[in-house]
């Protein structure tokens, strides 16, 4: 199954762990990922902050490359995900507002999604060798894949289970619980990371609170808000936590026995390989 | 809530103004207060978002181009998939910033909008955005750089940077694209 791919800015730095993983195991399902030509930053929150023109206009241009290239499209960032289908929605409700034209015959796909329809999920199961028993998960989901559905076209915004379908079919256990889509505070880390620890240290005590030993993600802004401070706000709050931020590829990967595995967790800041060593998932290391 | 009453006078010109910058459809708004309800960034705002809508729908245009709310707004888009009249609450957020910094009034949350602003400069230079760069340009147009430094904290920035680097996530150049002028004329009016 061939696919265009759109990675976003940040899969080429601080979420190269995600990238890694998702090279990984779409070779392993036979999803081969054409990176569309000379894409471009979708403008994020900052375009839609700031310029409405361009916040459409941005993600419009790489919609033009996908319609060219005449496959479905897989964003595995959600803020890109989001901002393509909202360009999406506005280009074909308002025609000739925008410098941009599109037919609106490409699917745009949030990548988790695409992953969790059925045939994928069977073909996933057939390769699970290392199923991930004593993984017990909650999926966060964050706020762009599923909101406003409008756009999205999200399945159940207020509770998607993309993530949770697949973990269960690893072996794991995905608990379930209310935070799946509350948000992180996303950007607000850089101006404003008050606000953002107070909603991360949130998410972290109904994660525990419901027995989670992990969190299992899609984005890689919340990846890095929940990872990158862990330390920090568990001080702050006065409370011990040690929960590894792990992408949904990356335990796919670790269910199926992907080589790379312990090179894109080691990239992470809250160390994900005790965990796995402990549950028997992974060889100890120096063993 | 006192002051909000300091001027009875309404103008409903301000609603249509801000509702044609796309389509918010703020006059739907009957107050239900299910936006302000599942708000999960209340707690930093200083007027809650059924109130933004309100003192729209009333005119009070200085009130909300200078309130804290607009800038510190997740957009999360929690309010705009609750509305039971479709109301865009995030996206009128998003039109009142963008006419926040075109009448050039007073930004209550500077270091925000020094953070998209550095983001879209960045994105207008390559047509990507580069972390490392954009970090090192947030911290001197913001002022932060000379805080850190003055006040220390410069150090943890600095060691957050090294371990991103040794993790292999901080790649040191950045990547262009081949359609850079198509970006610089999307970005050309960003001041």
């Amino acid at each position: 199954m061939k696919v265009s791919y759109y990675p976003g800015c940040s899969l080429e730095s601080s979420a190269r762990d995600y990238q890694e993983s998702i090279d990984g195991v779409c070779k392993r399902l036979g999803i081969e990922l054409v990176e569309l030509d000379d894409w471009n930053c979708c403008g994020a929150t900052a375009a839609h902050s700031l310029n409405h023109e361009a916040s459409i206009e941005l993600p419009a241009r790489n919609l033009v490359i996908a319609e060219k290239a005449g496959k479905d499209l897989v964003a595995p960032c959600p803020m890109c995900f989001n901002r393509l289908k909202a360009a999406e929605k506005a280009l074909l409700r308002e025609p000739g507002r925008y410098r941009y034209a599109i037919e609106g015959n490409t699917r745009t796909w949030d990548l988790a999604d695409f992953m969790a329809r059925p045939e994928v999920l069977d073909v996933m199961a057939s390769k699970v060798t290392n199923p991930l028993e004593g993984v017990r998960a909650v999926c966060y989901y964050g706020c762009m894949s599923s909101r406003p559905p409008e756009i999205t076209h999200a399945k159940d915004c207020e509770n998607p289970m993309s993530m949770d379908l697949i973990v269960r079919r690893l072996g794991g256990m995905a608990i379930d619980w209310s935070y799946k889509t509350d948000c992180c505070g996303a950007s607000h880390v850089v101006d404003r990371p008050d606000m953002v620890f107070k909603m991360v240290g949130r998410l972290y005590e109904r994660a525990l609170e419901v027995g989670a030993n992990c969190i299992v993600v899609s984005c890689q802004m919340c990846q890095a808000n929940l990872d990158v401070y862990q330390d920090k706000i568990a001080a702050e709050l006065g409370m011990a936590v040690d929960l590894p931020i792990v992408y949904f590829t990356e335990l796919m990967g670790l269910a199926m026995k992907e080589p790379g595995v312990a090179t894109w967790l080691a990239r992470h800041f809250v160390d994900p390989v005790r965990l796995f060593e402990e549950q028997d998932l992974l060889a100890k290391r120096g063993a | 809530m006192g002051d909000v009453h300091k001027s009875l006078e309404v103008d409903t010109g301000f609603a249509n103004l801000v509702q044609a910058s796309a389509r918010l459809n703020v006059n739907a708004c009957f107050q239900c207060r299910k936006c302000t309800n599942g708000c999960p960034v209340t707690f930093a705002m200083d007027i809650y978002p059924d109130e933004v809508i309100r003192l729209v729908l009333l005119g009070q245009k200085e009130r909300v181009l200078t309130c804290n709310t607009i800038w510190v707004c997740s957009a999360c888009e929690t309010c705009t998939t609750r509305c039971p009249n479709e109301v865009d609450i995030a996206g009128t957020m998003d039109a009142l910033k963008e006419m926040a910094v075109k009448e050039g009034v007073q930004i209550p949350q500077p270091k925000t909008y020094a953070f998209h602003k550095a983001f879209l400069d960045d994105v207008k230079k390559r047509g990507r955005m580069f972390e490392g760069r954009l970090m090192q340009s947030y911290l001197l147009s913001s002022g932060e750089l000379f805080r850190k430094v003055a006040d220390g904290s410069i150090k943890e920035e600095m060691s957050l940077g090294w371990n991103m680097f040794k993790k292999g996530r901080l790649p040191l150049l950045p990547k262009g694209i081949k359609g850079k002028k198509e970006i610089k004329e999307i970005l050309g009016s960003q001041s």
